[in-house]
């Protein structure tokens, strides 16, 4: 089955980044595919590359990035979102003049359009936040 | 972008207070990229969302831009209707006369068809 993840909760303060991390590993484990990820509201900070989690800590944004890097998955943070956020990749740090780029190679800044296509593509649309 | 166009039906569950999170507006900007991308949205405010579709609302003293003038302006992307579950609002003492003129009334039951007959369910 096609699934579509939207992921509004920050990692680490919320128990449901993490349920949304086992969730879209379970199911590729189980031979479904993700048409989609979508990062929206705090859920963006799930693919900031610049945090630093203390070694007996689980990595939420690392094992994200590893997984979306490892299949291939189609992963978009919602720009509105993360802009405010800092979430920001190298187009957006030239655009303002910022010092550094926050997110990972492996996701995209795009609008809510690829929320509503992911509803329209997707068999199933499952909510964490 | 793949955005095909088909038009789907999605329902909005909008259950949380307007202002304590930024879970209204998220889930009204979803209303309108859903509209603009020609679906058919079903929006319903069920819990402490409705509170968000209460008339007269003024938020100035927390510098932030009402919530119900934005819920208003969604005719203009063909929102018609907006629906409060009734069992909420008696609850919390609420009657439709409080409320948004765009608003009616909907009974539980009434809320799960409006799900067994969407594509997809958003919840903020």
């Amino acid at each position: 089955m096609k699934f579509s993840l939207v992921v509004y909760s920050a990692p680490y303060s919320s128990q449901s980044a993490t349920t949304a991390l086992h969730f879209a590993q379970q199911l590729l484990i189980q031979g479904h595919e993700i048409y989609r990820l979508f990062f929206f509201g705090d859920g963006v900070h799930n693919a900031n590359k610049l945090a630093v989690v203390s070694q007996d800590e689980t990595h939420i944004q690392q094992q994200w990035d590893k997984l979306i890097t490892s299949n291939n998955i189609d992963s978009i943070v919602c720009v509105s979102s993360a802009l405010k956020r800092g979430i920001i990749d190298l187009e957006e740090s030239n655009r303002h003049e910022l010092e550094s780029v926050s997110l990972f190679d492996s996701s995209e800044i795009a609008g809510l359009g690829q929320l509503i296509d992911a509803s329209i593509n997707s068999d199933r649309l499952v909510n964490f936040g | 972008m793949n955005t095909t166009n088909s038009n789907t039906n999605i329902t909005l569950l909008a259950r949380s207070a307007p202002y304590g999170s930024d879970a209204a507006k998220l889930c009204l900007d979803i209303s309108i990229a859903a509209a603009v991308f020609e679906q058919t949205v079903t929006y319903i405010f069920l819990d402490d969302g409705v509170y968000q579709v209460l008339n007269n609302q003024d938020s100035s003293a927390i510098n932030s831009k009402a919530l119900g003038k934005g819920l208003e302006a969604l005719s203009l992307y063909g929102i018609e209707k907006l629906y409060a579950d009734e069992d909420s609002l008696r609850e919390r003492n609420l009657s439709l006369n409080q409320l948004l003129p765009q608003v009616e009334l909907v009974s539980a039951e009434a809320i799960k068809i409006f799900i067994s007959q969407s594509k997809s369910v958003m919840t903020l």
